[in-house]
């Protein structure tokens, strides 16, 4: 049994397996409709997230299999005081699968020690947010062809961005990947990821403080939230949350061929007007999450091999 | 001059830093284990001024000594058996610390859940570098 705390948990050629996997559900999704019949994926949100627990769900929906879970600590036995560790040990005999998102970091490995049922870390504080990794590297080798050769811009958030944390980490493995990391002072990416990912690993990365000054340089723009929850105070959350917006003006110096990614939701860092440019892909990443997520579920389920 | 007799079987931790000796005694459990321990403190000492030195008399096998290369690696352990020194150890880095320091990023599921061993990994050897093995967290109270 195996479980998905993070995206180096699987080889880059076991990620190459899982999103031809994923193709196929996309290009051929009648073959896979009652594939996880009879299978429950229970979805633990101890904090409330729409996109990703609905990425689920309609994953699971999409192998006709059955969910059930909860979306917010207060309406689970958290509330009561419950651990990490009991909740699994109960939830691992209601369900088959479990994808579980928590704000302390490190809770879905907690469950994962406890657990009979394989666990998927949907997001652990500021920590991993797995499959939302698997979602950018599939949609960055639908869009693109393949990963690699590619200088990558991650803008916003860089310091409490779990997404951003997770795609660097996976994206290091792959040939020839270049970062560009745009954001203020305050947010950079944390030191760990500096010293023991991009430093040990060579990759080369420049920090800046200007999107405009990033912009023509880039193959791919991952603009992330600046998030209220991840602050301490109200205070620096207002003051940083306008510092980078993407308009149709800074648009127009990046490349042709450019990708905007964002793991969604937009608060105002990408201007409306923006969407309707080509190279707006996040809302197609969305949808490729799904396909990403059934491979994913198929995979850890075994399915395929019963 | 202050003397304390021989242990016919145990081991001897000399070399530590002068005051040290009392986190050494609780950080290898020794106040729950079952065996008689010397603790000798402020020991003049060439090399390092003053030292503490701790005479343990159980079997190291009963021992996990490797915490004592995370707390200081220039630690001596010499073996001791009928009132020999049998073997002298060498420390090395632990790859895992269970229970000894403590994750203090608030974020952490080791700050809410209940009765979670803490457990830090060796993740760079060479800057002696330890992560929570939850949260990743550096641990840099060292």
């Amino acid at each position: 049994m195996r479980h998905l705390m993070s995206p180096l948990d699987f080889s880059t050629e076991e990620l190459e397996t899982l999103m031809d996997l994923a193709d196929d559900m996309k290009d051929h999704p009648e073959k896979y409709s009652e594939s996880c019949h009879g299978k429950k994926l229970a979805t633990c949100f101890y904090e409330p997230s729409t996109r990703t627990r609905l990425s689920f769900e309609a994953a699971m929906m999409n192998l006709g299999g059955n969910v059930l879970g909860f979306s917010s600590a207060d309406s689970s036995s958290a509330a009561k005081g419950e651990s990490v560790s009991d909740t699994i040990r109960v939830i691992s005999s209601y369900a088959d699968i479990c994808a579980m998102r928590h704000p302390k970091e490190g809770a879905p490995l907690v469950a994962s020690t406890h657990s009979t049922i394989p666990v998927i870390n949907a997001g652990d504080g500021g920590h991993q947010h797995p499959t939302q990794t698997l979602t950018d590297l599939y949609t960055i080798r639908s869009l693109q062809g393949s990963i690699g050769n590619l200088t990558i811009g991650l803008c916003g958030d860089l310091k409490f961005g779990r997404t951003v944390h997770s795609l660097i980490n996976a994206l290091v493995r792959y040939e020839n990947i270049k970062f560009v990391l745009i954001s203020p002072e305050e947010l950079r990416v944390p030191e760990y990821i500096r010293e023991d990912v991009l430093d040990k690993n060579n990759i080369p990365y420049v920090e800046v403080e200007r999107l405009e000054e990033a912009m023509p340089k880039l193959d791919i723009l991952y603009m992330t939230r600046v998030q209220r929850e991840r602050f301490f105070n109200e205070e620096d959350y207002l003051r940083m949350k306008d510092f980078y917006i993407l308009n149709s003006e800074k648009m127009e110096l990046a490349k042709e061929n450019m990708m905007v990614l964002h793991p969604l939701p937009r608060v105002n860092e990408i201007s409306v007007e923006v969407d309707n440019d080509p190279r707006a892909a996040y809302f197609k990443q969305a949808q490729y999450g799904v396909y990403i997520r059934m491979a994913l579920i198929y995979t850890l389920l075994e399915v395929g091999t019963c | 001059m202050l003397n304390i007799s021989g242990i016919q079987e145990g081991f001897v931790l000399d070399h530590i830093k002068a005051g040290m000796s009392m986190k050494i005694f609780h950080d290898l459990h020794l106040d729950e284990a079952d065996c008689t321990v010397a603790m000798i403190m402020n020991v003049k000492s060439n090399k390092m001024g003053r030292k503490d030195i701790l005479k343990v008399e159980c079997s190291i096998d009963e021992m996990d000594l490797d915490i004592l290369g995370y707390i200081d690696h220039n630690i001596t352990v010499n073996v001791i058996q009928g009132n020999k020194i049998v073997e002298k150890r060498a420390l090395k880095l632990p790859r895992e610390i269970h229970n000894v320091i403590k994750c203090k990023n608030p974020r952490c599921i080791t700050s809410i859940e209940q009765e979670l061993e803490q457990v830090f990994v060796l993740t760079d050897e060479e800057n002696e570098v330890y992560r929570c093995k939850y949260c990743e967290e550096k641990y840099s109270g060292k």
